[in-house]
């Protein structure tokens, strides 16, 4: 039981940090959406929700993101952002 | 399913199930599990025990803004301990708020004599009032809705039990004197989001009648010692029975007003469909033709002293705990089904501290049959209320209240 234990919680205390050790998925558009969400909260936000919204609860998700919490992402970089999420987090 | 994942999936299977009877009051002495399997796959995979200063490590589903979850087997307790309750923001900046320079405004202009109160004030010149009560929030359970909906994946654990000290709300606001055309009182804590891109500001408004119930307090000790910081130091609201998106913590303003209060939290956030929950508690100037702010909590249980897939001899009796609780009428009995729901017994209630606390139960029986065997439960109120079977879908994920199971295997 004691060894069992040991294996168990070590790696969970490895990675209790911070969330700088949360990275999201390789693909195109992720530092896009590093450098545009992460200003006003942890990309976690993004796993959390997975793999469950289509492209249009991305696009749902962006513009309650930019409408009522005032992200200030530029209109061009909105569809680059919803690829990305709908292809490496999308259902 | 990289390495940490997997290991986390056998804590949360098989070492959690032998351990926890062997160690009921040791509750992270063993691994713990990330929630329910019927969780998002990825709410799993970015969850892991973490620990905010002064909190013991829970169940960390967010960083920033910061939301932890309470492992369920702290709910063993009548009441959760402060460094184990959970963590709910909604913005990012958290200020660290100082006792002794902190003061409570207390405006609007439906009051008339504004004021200014510190701590010493509130404790000195106000009735204490002590009230049991549970804190849950609004989406307690969001990750367990089929469909998912998108917001914080809560398990079970967006919640906890406590013992909650302070002055009532009432009093103070009758110090200070509310006009006649008051309809909502609105309050303001000390968190806010990014000023440059006007993130919506936190704030909340109650109806009169719910800000001067005798049980709504302003809250500056929980379990016998000051607030933590992350619960709301040095004063929060209490709620009795309402969903916790009311409870402000970190309390800085408290303004009486003669029109409905328009701020994104309150509308169009924490509202449900009209007419699909059997609440009772109204919010009449916020509510729209089509939906209305979350006001009290619905009947409900929780089992919390089985994992899914718990093994037990065949022949050995199996205890089963949980909890119940509702908006503050009360529970009247709580029910144990191990046949699939075709018949109820009743299981034993714990110990009435009030009618806005959960109520501890237990259940104890010996399998008849080996193999797989679905253990459910299911909670009425003092009002006939009782949990549903099927869930009621609503955009937003509240309000989950589905009779539970939880299914053992014997042998």
């Amino acid at each position: 039981m004691k060894c069992l234990l040991l294996l168990v919680l070590l790696p969970v205390t490895a990675v209790a940090a911070d969330e700088g050790q949360f990275r999201l998925k390789e693909g195109a558009g992720r530092n896009l959406v590093e450098s545009n969400c992460a200003v006003c909260h942890s990309l976690d936000y993004i796993q959390m929700n997975s793999p469950f919204l289509d492209k249009k609860g991305w696009e749902a998700t962006l513009s309650k993101m930019v409408n009522a919490m005032g992200a200030p992402i530029p209109k061009d970089d909105v569809p680059l952002i919803v690829e990305y999420l709908n292809q490496q987090y999308g259902k | 399913m990289n390495r940490r994942n997997f290991l986390k999936g056998v804590s949360g299977g098989l070492v959690l199930g032998g351990a926890s009877l062997a160690l009921p009051r040791m509750p992270l002495a063993m691994p713990v599990s990330m929630g329910p399997s019927a969780l998002p796959a990825g709410t799993l995979d970015a969850s892991f025990l973490d620990a905010l200063p002064g909190k013991k490590p829970l169940i960390k589903r967010t960083f920033r803004p910061p939301n932890y979850e309470t492992p369920v087997a702290y709910f063993n307790d009548l009441y959760t301990p402060n460094d184990a309750f959970f963590v709910r923001y909604h913005i990012v900046n958290i200020p660290e708020v100082a006792a002794e320079s902190w003061k409570l405004r207390i405006g609007g202009e439906a009051l008339q004599k504004p004021m200014e109160l510190s701590l010493d004030d509130l404790k000195r010149d106000f009735e204490r009032v002590e009230l049991p009560a549970l804190c849950m929030c609004a989406g307690n359970r969001r990750g367990l809705f089929q469909p998912h909906v998108p917001g914080i994946e809560w398990g079970n654990g967006a919640m906890g039990n406590a013992r909650w000290v302070g002055v009532r709300l009432r009093d103070v606001l009758n110090k200070a004197g509310v006009r006649k055309e008051a309809l909502e009182v609105v309050f303001d804590g000390a968190d806010s989001g990014i000023a440059a891109y006007k993130t919506p500001d936190f704030v909340k408004s109650l109806p009169m009648w719910k800000a001067l119930d005798e049980n709504t307090l302003i809250a500056f000790e929980m379990n016998g010692a000051p607030l933590p910081h992350w619960n709301g130091f040095p004063a929060r609201l209490v709620v009795p029975g309402w969903a916790a998106t009311y409870w402000v913590k970190q309390l800085m303003s408290i303004d009486v007003i003669a029109k409905p209060f328009e701020g994104f939290w309150m509308k169009p956030a924490y509202r449900i469909p009209i007419g699909k929950f059997p609440n009772v508690d109204r919010f009449i100037t916020q509510e729209t033709a089509v939906n209305t702010p979350i006001t009290d909590t619905v009947v409900n249980s929780l089992i919390t002293n089985i994992e899914e897939g718990q093994r037990f001899r065949p022949g050995q009796p199996v205890e089963v705990k949980g909890v119940a609780w509702d908006g503050g009428y009360g529970i009247r009995t709580v029910e144990v089904s191990v046949d699939e729901g075709q018949s109820w017994r009743p299981a034993t209630l714990g110990q009435d501290v009030g009618r806005f606390s959960w109520r501890q139960w237990s259940y104890r029986f010996k399998p008849a049959r080996r193999g797989k065997v679905t253990v459910m439960a299911k909670a009425s109120n003092r009002i006939g209320q009782t949990q549903t079977a099927e869930l009621i879908l609503n955009p937003a994920g509240y309000h989950h209240n589905l009779i539970q199971k939880a299914a053992i295997q014997v042998g």
